[in-house]
Formats: C-alpha cells, structure tokens, sequence
C-alpha cells in the first residue's frame, strides 16, 4: 500500500492506484478531461499535470502510478503554470460560442476555464475551422469545439465494442471522426454525448431544446427493456426532453441504450389522452364515466370464465396488481402476463431470473447465450458482457443464428441441438453461466428446452452455494413483476394463447388488454376488447374501449427488471390530457363493476403488493432465489432459434411512436443517408 | 584531428564495397563468434566501461540502457534498432545503413545477445526507400553466410533480423511512437512508466537504440573499452559521426573524436564558414531541436554533451548547421517552427495546439508584423509547452525558438520595429 | 497524409485486390511479425498498396488491407492519414517531393522550388495537366549535407540548384532517368575535393571494391 503525500496530506492508495485517485482520496481535486474512470488511460489532454517532488517535469497524474514516498503538489506554482498553459492551449481554437452551444451549463470545459484559465485571450491568429463529422440521427458534431481528448473513441472502441470511431490526420490537423461519414453501429451512442466533455458531442434530438437549469430533474428508472437502467429525466412543464443515465454500479454502471435515452419522442406522439368508446366501428371520445361505465357494465354482464386479461411489455407492477384482483373479483383466471407465450411460470423464481445479476457477470469465466443476442435485447447486459471480455479470461459461446456480437463467439448451432456442445467448456469454468432467451422460450417447446437447459446448468456446475450462473434474459420490463405478481392463468385458467384460441371460438367475450400490443389481435375474434394504455398502438385499434394510462415517466411505479430487482419509477410529468395513472383506473372501474379493490392510494395498494409478494418490497435489491426444478422434459424442434428483436430501435408502442427511433431503424436497415452503402463513395470531407 | 586508425566507420563515404567482402575485408564479423560467447554480462559491462552515451540525441549511456533489460523473462525481449532518422540536419545514419549495413546488423547480433533478445528489428524511415533495399540486402547477405539467423556466427545463439520501413513521421523516432509504429498504429507516443524495458514491443521488454550507438558497438567489442573511452573527454567518451550543413564552403559527414572544438571540426572538414569564419552568424550544433548559440559561443565551444549543455544548448545528434551572416535567421528557426507543427502527432493539447500557435506568431516575426510584447508571449508560450507533454517533441519545438529569443531578441525587435516604419498603420 | 498534391477532381475506385505478385509480396512482410501481431505490416502493405495504384492509396485499397491483417478499417484510416508518404489522391508520374526544411532552405531550396514552378508552371501542391509531375514540399529528407534535396518518387536527387533542377527536369521529361544521388557527381557525403578523412583504409582484402561508384548505382 504506497503511501504518498498530496499537498501535505499523507494518503495511503491501494495498489495500482493512479496519482490522481491519490489526490481524490486526499481530498484534492484535480481538473482533468481525457481522463474517465471507465475508460483506458490516455494522458493526453495534459489538464492533470500535478508537481511531484524530484520529477524534472510537472507529471500527468492520470497515468501516473502512485508510489510510496511520492511528494505531490497540486497548487504549487509550477503545477498552476502548467494548468494554466493546458487551459490556454485548449482554449485558443476553440470557439467561442457557448451562448449557442447545447453543452452550456454542463461542460466541463466551461467550468474549469472559469476555475483555471485566463481571464483574456492573446491569441491573435485564425482559429482552426474543422467540419463537421455524420455520425447518425442521435449525436450531433460540432468539431471545432472539440478538443481532442479521445474519449469517444475510446468509449466506441471499450465500451461500446464498435471500433469505428477514430482520429485520422495528425498535429493540429487530426480530426475526429469515422472517417468514411456513417452512423455508428452502436446501440450505446448516445453515451458519446455524455463521455464529451465538451459540445463537440451533443444529442441531435436534444439540439437546442433547454437549457440544462431550465428543467426539473427526476431520478428514474427506465422501462424500454428489462434492463432497469437508471435515468434521470429532465423535464420543462408537461414534456419529458431529455433522459440521462444515473449511475449505478449493479445495472447499468453509467451508461444507457439509445433507446432508453431517445424514444422518449414517442411519448408525445401518438397518446391515448381520451377515454374513447368504439360506435358504428369508429372510435369516439367520451367521458370517464361513460367510459368506465361501459366496461364495468359489460363485466358484471359476462361470466368470469369468458373474461381474460392479458399484461403488456411497459406494465407497472401496481397496474398488474390491481388488474389482478380485479379479475380474481370475477372469479377469472383468464389472465396472462405473457403476451408472446415465453415458456415460463412463476412456480420457480429463479427459473425465470438473471440469477447470476448484471454485475455477477464479471465474476464468470465461460458464458453460453441461448437463444438470445443480448446486444438488442439488453443492450447493458452486452455491455456488461464486453467489459467482461475485455479482461481476459473469458468465452462465450451462442446456440442460436449468427450473432453480431461486440465480443467474440463461438457458434455452435442454430437450434436446440447444439445445447449441450458446450458442455464440457462449462464444467472447466470456475464459474460457468448460462443466458436463456426469449428466443428459445418463446416457442411451442419452450418448456422443454428450459429443462434442458436447467439440467445443463446443473451439471456443469452452475449452481452452487456462492453462485448462480442460471440467466433467462428478457425484454420487457413488466415481465418479472408479473411473473412474481403471479399475473398468470389461475386453476383451469387460460393462458395467451388460449385466450386468443377462446376469443376466435367465441368463448372469450371481454379482453382487457392492460397496455398490451404484442398479442395478434386479429385473432381477438367477436371479444369485447379493452385496452388500457398509453399508446396508439396495435391494442387501441382493436379496441372497444380505451382507457388512457401514463406512460412510465408519468407515474410513480414500480419495475422489477430481469435480475428480478424491483426498483422504483418515479413520475417526471402527469399524463397527457385525460390519461390517468393505471392503478387508479382499474380502482375507479372496481368502484363502478361493484367489486371495490380495497385501496385507497398508492401506499395502501404497495403495502398489499408487499404484504402478498415480499420479494417486491426488497426495492433496488436482488433477493437471491431459491433452486427448484422447472421447466418441463419433452421433445424439442430441432428448428433454429428465431431472436426475439430485429428492430433494436421499435420494440414497444413508445418506440414505434417515437420519429428518432424511426430514423435510426431507416439508417440501420440502409433505406436513410447515413449509411455505409447509401452515403456517397469518396474521400472523407 | 582523429586519425583514420581510431575511425570506426571505414566506409562512411561508401568509397569501397559495402557488401559482405567488403565489409569482412574491414575488418567486421572478426571473432563475433568469440564475443558472442563472451556473454551478456561481458558485453554489457564492456559497453559501461566504453562510457559511450547514446547516439539518437539524448545521450543516455548505452551499456547502463542494456543493463535495464531483464534477466529472465517469460515474453520474448526485442532489439529495435531507431533508424527513422528525420532531425534537421542529421544525415549519418543514412551513410551507415547504405556504406557501413554489416557494422550495424553485427551489432544488432552483439546487442540482442546483451539483452537476451533473439529477434530484432530496425525501423527506416520511409523516405529512405533506396537505404531499405540495401539495407534488407546486407541483411540477407549476412543470413547466407550463416552470421545471423539460426545458431549464429556458430556460437549457438540464434537470431533474427527485420527490416522495418516507416512512412512518414518524425515522430517516430521517439522510441515509444516508433514502436507504436511497428506495432502497426499511428506514431503516437506512449506514456511512460511502463518504460520498454520492461514493456515495449508487443508488450514485451524491449530496448530501442540509435543506429550509431549499435553499429559502433563491435568495433568497441573488438578493441576494447578502454580504447573507446580514450577518445575525446570524460564523460564524453568515444568517436562521432558529424554531419555539418548549412553555410560551410563543404557540407559533409565525418567522424570525428568528441569534444572536437566546434571550429576545429568546421574549419578541418567542411573547408570552413562561408566567407570565412567572421562571417558565422550562428550554428545549430545538435539537430533543429537544439537552441542555436551565436558566434561568440561558436569560438571556443567543444562538441560534447556537456561542454554543449552548459552553454544551453545540446549535441543532439551531432548535426551541425551552419548560419553565416547572409541568413534571416528569424525565418531559419520560423522554418523549424513549421516543422515542429507539422511533425506534431497531435495527441497532447500543448504541443497540438502550442506547436502551431508559435509557427504562426513566428511567421509574423519573420515580416516584424508583431509587437515587441508578443516576443515574450511567444518565450513564455514556449514554456507553457516545454516539459508538458508525453514525449520531447513539445521540448524540441520550444528550444529553438528559445535559444533565437536568447541571443537575437534584438534582431527580432529590429525586425518589428522596421515593419512599423514600412508600413506605419500596421499594428 | 497527403492530400497536399492537388488535382482534378478523382474518383475514388469501388474497389481494391493485391495482384498476385502483390500479395506474394504482402504475405513476405507479414510474415516478419509474430503469429497475431499481423497489424504490424500495415504500413508495408499501405506501400505495397500505393505502389501498386500509381502511388496512390485509395480507401477501398485501405479497406483491402484492413480485411488482410483483421484490423479494424478505422484503425488503417488512422494510419494512413497520419504518414505522409501515403498519397490520398492521385499523384503525377513523377512525384517531386521538395524538401524546404531549414538545412536545405539554407543552401539554396528557394531557387529549387523557384525552378520547378518555372519550369512547370505549377506551385507546390499541384500537378501538371499532362499528369506528369506533381510538386510537393516535404519535411527534412536526411540528407543534409548534400542539400537542397528533392525526392523524385523513390529516389533523392542532392547538391541541387536552379539549372541542375531544370535539367533534372529536362532528363525526366525526356524519358531518361538521371541517375540518383548527387547530380554534382560528388562522393555521396564526403566533402567535395576536400576529403581529409578515410583516405588510407587498410583492408586485409578488397574483392569487389566499387571505389568511386559511391551510391549513384545503388539499386
């Protein structure tokens, strides 16, 4: 443990620690801007030199090792010298324009300017003109006001995997960029504009929409996958405008996808901020009353069994709870919260989760993905898996069509035959883990493969005391919630797709769809179909009725993400128009269809969920689950594995509303400018 | 004078034949077998005692640089050989590869066994297209007479050659970016620690030399420390090929003893300044990198590492560039100002932004557009860069520009002051 | 890097392959480096590459060699962007590449570029309309004491001044190629009729001495 001291203060560093992470520890700050916790050192800004004692030049204290004896000063007037040039060099090309800069208020450069620079400049030539760079509909250049500090390459290049960003020219003349003008094939650009310390990087959707201090900030979690990636939301009156990322070392460490941070456009388009009854086929706004009073009516008219419920993608736990119980009143088990029919049942909760946790997979050494391609399905979990990769000592292997994958894989096979080809890899690993897809569950021999697969897990040493390495993946961020809700078929109760069978047959008379647009709802046959939700989507225009829901930045909810963490949403605007947070809809309709559900508010209701589910009140933790046997021994497709996402950008109503998510899809599938193929052949400029 | 027995480099003027007879017949790969088998540890001290100091311009002492390579070590260790020669005035490599190549691939052999290194490389500048193809030839010669390559000399040590072409940066002969270089990226210079010994080529431990300090290193083998240390001055050690162009009336290479007086060696060799030696303005005695020193200085200094230190400036390389009365020499070091800027790798902000920001203020000087303030902005700029950055071309960049400040600030503010009078509403 | 050479407009080719000489030629040099460290031979391939289009490096010539070391494509733009000696665009058949850095500025470089811009009536950064000769100022070639130098393609042409330029230009637009080195005839770097050194070098034997051919024959 070197022992060195900063500005007359001893610290002790751990091993491998940085002089800069000495003076932190000390206390010191010091201003930096190539340097980023997460990202390889580069010591080229030279913003950090410090003065250490004995040392004929003032060192960069980002690359340099702490050791013991070391002397450092950070406000000596050599080390403020040399800041003070640094400020000085980074300040004479670049330009001058933060009054119209979108970093204004939050750049780094700005601030330490202030802390550290002249207070004129004496640079009288032409400042360097450098043009702009295409990197896609998400992050907007602007290059002469960027100052080199590679952050975002090397944040494409580690993190996101992608090794398409570059500086190409030299001295003053080098230029960052992509050279050949496309879009960055990463799900995680967006990150670039937070890893920028300056303006050079900025959010395209986000040009010039607020200013940083002119929005409230909301700490969220994000409900676009089964991620639960923490975010935070800025929001300027009734309009979310911005979503960020908020640190948290388990899930997303301080990153989040495209998605998460993008498709938040779709939350103003296309709402459902009306209740609207269906008359003479066409859709027609009406009161809450009329509304509610038509589907209580129907209810207390149609027996139990021919009522079902079916939970979409983007639903609350409170929402599923509630719709739950109401059902229960009538006496339906009709209910599903699995509108794809993945193979899986709340019986056994750690044969639904990702036991190992996103953070465990750091501790794995072989990694077998089944039937699933986390790079869009969890675009954290795959970042997560990099990361892991890039220290070694790791394999991973797939069982499903070829991946794209930001790490090296083995193929072993298309379909389920190829489980078992990586068996004997899994059992030399110390601590072997093993990710099921939707893609492998979500078939007529889901049940089957999941056995299969829990055996596998089982015999190469995946479940142990100290670890679990049993991962199913999945992609919607209400999934675990309903399966720990227990939001599935009652005794002798239907599931989706016998739902969608009872509703062609006539069977199923009432449909209440709770947000849910994954089902094929042209198999809804004469059913009277509810749909309450937020979005236009595929279940409003079967509709009967529709009853307008919040979207998850407009209600204070909780998620369960696919660690199987519950953690909590927090409502950074109120629903648009007449739209109402989902729990008090299905309680209003209770109060109306004469079955009252016994809460009053949020709380109340909570306490019941936690009462009935105590997994669910362990917020922002990972319970560990219990093993059991799970899944059911049978014969099994040979047929290959269909991953469940093609469209990264589109997976749910909000995404498919949102107009950047529908750029993005158009410049990933090569219909949009921005493409290797549909961008002009020529030299870069 | 030194005389032509105590030359190491015979055939510095490619007067005789530089392939392999010839360079048997001078006396290179005698009893390399014998030194082989000698060992490390013998050469390496044999290296320490010849006091010989790097020849690439920092002057750091070879043998005491061998001596850093590890004992034992689980990676391959590398030789590579730093023939990316690019500074200003420095042009005796290039004589070596293309008069003297066995000189240099026999010391490549000694030098590798010293560091217990079995392969190495010897990055060429690119521009040198002609010298690579002699060079790769010389090696090829050595490889069929069985000198290097598996088992060889017959001593049982194997050993392989590469030679490696650059393309274009001299930034590249630092010794980090040239490994960067050979590694296959940009030349961008690495931080350090990890300094190449310890991790260098591919991760591996690695020491990078000059190519005169390795092609000099048989012949002090041969003759023995003491016969090299007996040459010029303490701590200064040894025999120097020269390079001295500029306004001398015979611009040459030569190899000369150390610590030669600087005058001595122009007036002996280069048939003397230009219109005689009153008529000297100034030399660069080292390489572009080091600050010029003006006549007066010129008189009596030595050509050594010290003596060249202590009137601030440096031997460098060696490369002696000579200014007589007739040159501007603002525009001469305004030249050298654009070189630095375009030879910049642009990864640290001082110099990126630094190295530019001079050349354009020197531009003005060149013309007096400037104010006599600006003389010390343009000194103190040049101290906000010197010593910032990850490698010494931040510092190369400055001093010259320093050492112009120095001693012909008055010519500047002249400059200035004439440019005023011209041209009256200028600034 | 170069983009400093000028020209008409030029497109940039679809793609680019290694001819079979080539990529013998290829294979040669990354076999130089250990297994996995292929990413070493990128700046002999770009060359390789160059030589074979007409000393210049298109970008599908870029990619071609990315696709053969398993580089990242980025990682070769990089790369050739920052050496200068890859050309970017086309370059005329001869190739002047001036150096003008102080040591040879000194002697005379002014007058050598003054030459060439008379005698082609091009600047620096262009080239011919016949696509002949293109000009280019470089930074210092290493050859000091033979300056001022200009590199013509590969070879370096030294003790140079106004006549002696045009005449190489004369030669060369003739067809004929001059030979390299000093166009004064002198000994390479030896002090012209004033050599005190290496005069009398005792050789144990001197089969094949080339006395005097010096290095104007090189290759």
């Amino acid at each position: 443990m070197p022992k060195l001291t900063v500005n007359g203060i001893e610290v002790e560093t751990p091993p491998g620690a940085t002089v800069l992470q000495a003076c932190q520890m000390a206390g010191v700050e010091v201003p930096h801007f190539c340097f980023h916790e997460r990202l390889a050192i580069a010591g080229n800004c030279r913003m950090c030199l410090v003065e250490q004692e004995k040392a004929s030049k003032p060192v960069a204290s980002c690359a340099m090792p702490a050791a013991d004896g070391m002397v450092i000063h950070t406000d000596s007037d050599k080390a403020k010298k040399a800041r003070k040039g640094v400020m000085e060099f980074l300040l004479i090309n670049h330009p001058l324009d933060c009054p119209i800069c979108d970093q204004g208020g939050e750049c780094d450069l700005q601030d330490q300017a202030m802390a550290y620079g002249f207070d004129r400049g004496r640079f009288e030539e032409n400042k360097r003109a450098v043009k702009d760079k295409e990197l896609g509909p998400l992050v907007k250049t602007s290059m002469n006001r960027c100052i080199h500090c590679t952050r975002c390459i090397r944040f494409a290049t580690e993190i996101a995997g992608v090794e398409e960003m570059g500086a190409t020219g030299r001295g003053e003349s080098m230029e960052i960029g992509t050279y050949v003008e496309k879009a960055l094939t990463s799900e995680l650009s967006g990150n670039l504009v937070d890893v920028c310390p300056v303006g050079a990087l900025t959010s395209k959707p986000f040009a010039f929409v607020a200013r940083p201090w002119e929005m409230k900030k909301i700490e969220s979690v994000d409900a676009l996958d089964a991620v639960g990636s923490n975010i935070r939301i800025d929001a300027r009156g009734s309009q979310v405008l911005r979503v960020l990322p908020r640190l948290n070392e388990d899930i997303n460490e301080e990153w989040i996808s495209d998605k998460t941070r993008f498709a938040i456009d779709g939350l103003s388009r296309r709402r459902l901020d009306r209740p609207f009854i269906r008359k003479d086929g066409k859709l027609v706004e009406v009161s809450w009353q009329d509304a509610l009073e038509t589907v209580a009516s129907m209810m207390k008219r149609i027996p139990g069994e021919r009522m079902a419920a079916v939970a979409g993608d983007l639903v609350d736990v409170e929402a599923m709870y509630a719709l739950k119980a109401l059902m229960g009143s009538f006496g339906s088990g009709n209910i599903d919260c699995r509108p794809v029919g993945v193979a899986l049942d709340p019986s056994v909760r750690a044969g639904y989760l990702f036991n190992t946790t996103i953070a465990g997979i750091e501790q794995a050494d072989a990694c077998l993905l089944v039937g699933t391609n986390p790079r869009y399905e969890a675009a954290l979990v795959n970042a997560r898996i990099r990361k892991r990769y890039l220290k070694t000592g790791f394999k991973v292997a797939a069982v499903g069509p070829k991946l794209d994958a930001t790490f090296p894989v083995e193929q072993l096979g298309e379909g389920p035959e190829a489980i078992d080809r990586w068996t004997e890899t899994l059992k030399a690993a110390k601590n072997p883990m093993v990710i099921i897809g939707q893609g492998a569950l979500a078939r007529p021999d889901g049940a089957a493969i999941l056995a299969r697969v829990r055996k596998l897990a089982e015999e190469t040493g995946m479940i142990r005391e100290d670890w679990n390495g049993f991962n199913v993946l999945h992609t919607a961020a209400a999934q675990v919630g309903g399966l720990d809700l227990g939001f599935v078929p009652g005794k002798g109760g239907r599931d989706t797709a016998a739902i969608l069978k009872g509703c062609e047959a006539g069977e199923i008379e009432l449909v209440y769809l709770l947000g849910a647009d994954e089902i094929d709802t042209s198999r809804l046959g004469k059913a009277f179909v509810v749909y309450q939700g937020h979005h236009g989507d595929a279940g409003a225009k079967r509709a009967d009725v529709i009853l307008p829901g919040a979207a998850y930045t407009e209600k204070d909810a909780i998620y369960v993400n696919t660690e199987g963490r519950p953690q909590l949403a927090r409502r950074a605007v109120f629903p648009p128009g007449d739209a109402r947070e989902d729990w008090k809809i299905l309680r209003a309709l209770s109060d109306m269809a004469g079955k009252k559900l016994p809460f009053d508010s949020l709380p109340q209701l909570r306490k019941q969920i936690v009462e009935a589910h105590p997994v669910i009140g362990a917020v922002d933790a990972v319970t560990p689950a219990a093993w059991g046997n799970f899944g059911k021994e049978g014969p099994v497709d040979p047929a290959a594995f269909v991953y469940p996402i093609e469209d990264f950008y589109r997976t749910d109503a909000i995404g498919r509303a949102s107009p950047t998510m529908a750029e993005c899809a158009a410049v990933k599938a090569g219909v949009a400018p921005g493409t290797p193929m549909g961008g002009k052949t020529g030299t870069h400029g | 004078m030194l005389s032509d027995k105590d030359r190491i480099f015979t055939n510095l003027y490619g007067q005789r034949d530089w392939h392999l007879p010839g360079a048997l017949s001078r006396g290179d790969w005698d009893g390399t077998k014998e030194l082989v088998l000698k060992g490390r540890d013998w050469i390496i001290n044999e290296m320490k005692n010849s006091g010989l100091r790097g020849r690439g311009g920092a002057g750091f002492p070879t043998g005491l640089k061998w001596s850093f390579m590890p004992k034992e070590s689980k990676q391959p260790c590398y030789l590579v050989v730093n023939a990316d020669e690019s500074e200003p005035g420095t042009c005796k490599d290039r004589d070596i590869i293309r008069h003297d190549p066995q000189k240099l691939i026999e010391g490549c052999l000694l030098a590798s066994v010293a560091m217990g290194a079995h392969t190495a490389y010897i990055y060429i500048r690119g521009e040198f297209v002609n010298e690579a193809h002699r060079l790769n030839e010389a090696v090829q010669e050595a490889y069929a007479a069985g000198l290097i390559g598996k088992n060889a000399c017959g001593s049982g040590y194997d050993f392989d050659l590469y030679v490696h072409r650059g393309a274009g940066a001299y930034i590249c002969g630092e010794e980090t970016a040239l490994l960067e270089s050979l590694e296959g990226r940009k030349g961008q210079p690495r931080l350090k620690p990890p300094f190449p010994a310890n991790s260098g080529l591919y991760g591996c431990p690695t020491t990078v030399n000059n190519v005169e300090s390795i092609a000099v290193a048989p012949t002090i083998l041969r003759r023995g420390a003491s016969w090299f240390a007996g040459i010029g001055r303490p701590k200064n050690e040894g025999t120097k090929v020269f390079c001295i162009s500029g306004h001398v009336e015979k611009p040459c290479n030569v190899e000369e003893a150390m610590g030669i007086p600087l005058r001595e060696l122009i007036e002996t060799h280069a048939g003397g300044v230009r219109g005689g030696w009153d008529n000297l303005l100034a030399i660069i005695p080292g390489g572009s990198s080091v600050p010029c020193i003006p006549k007066s200085i010129c008189d009596t200094v030595l050509m050594d590492f010290d003596a060249l230190r202590e009137v601030k400036s440096g031997l460098g390389t060696a490369a002696v560039i000579v200014m007589d009365k007739s040159t501007d020499i603002i525009k001469a070091i305004a030249r050298l100002a654009k070189f630095y800027k375009h030879e910049s790798c642009g990864q640290c902000t001082p110099c990126r932004e630094g190295t530019g920001w001079m050349w354009r203020v020197m531009e003005r000087m060149v013309k007096g557009h400037a104010t006599v303030e600006e003389i010390d902005m343009l000194l103190e700029v040049s101290f906000e860069i010197e010593g910032h950055t990850i490698c010494a071309l931040g510092d190369a960049a400055a001093w010259p520009i320093q050492g112009l400040i120095r001693h012909f600030r008055p010519e500047m503010e002249k400059r200035i002051l004439e440019y005023r009078a011209s041209a009256p509403r200028a600034a | 890097m170069s983009e400093a050479v000028e020209g008409l407009p030029f497109e940039q080719p679809a793609s680019f392959a290694f001819t079979p000489e080539y990529l013998a030629k290829a294979q040669a040099q990354i076999a130089k480096y250990p297994e996995g460290r292929q990413a070493s031979a990128v700046l002999p391939l770009l060359d390789l590459a160059q030589r074979q289009n007409d000393n210049w490096l298109p970008r599908a010539a870029m990619d071609h060699v990315a696709h053969l070391l398993g580089m990242a494509p980025i990682r070769v733009y990089e790369v050739a962007t920052f050496y200068t000696m890859f050309n970017l665009r086309p370059v005329g058949q001869h190739l002047f590449q001036i150096c003008t850095t102080t040591p040879c500025w000194l002697r005379g470089s002014d007058q050598v570029v003054e030459a060439c811009r008379k005698k082609l009536g091009v600047g620096i950064g262009q080239t011919t309309p016949d696509g002949k000769f293109s000009l280019m100022e470089v930074e210092c070639l290493g050859a000091c004491v033979n300056a001022p130098i200009i590199q013509v393609n590969d070879d370096f042409y030294e003790d140079l001044d106004g006549p002696s330029t045009e005449a190489l230009i004369d030669a060369l637009s003739r067809g004929e190629k001059p030979p390299m080195g000093s166009v004064k005839g002198r000994q390479t770097s030896a002090p012209e009729h004033a050599q005190k050194t290496l005069l009398e070098v005792p050789e144990r034997s001197a089969p094949g001495t080339q006395a005097g051919a010096g290095d104007r024959n090189a290759e």
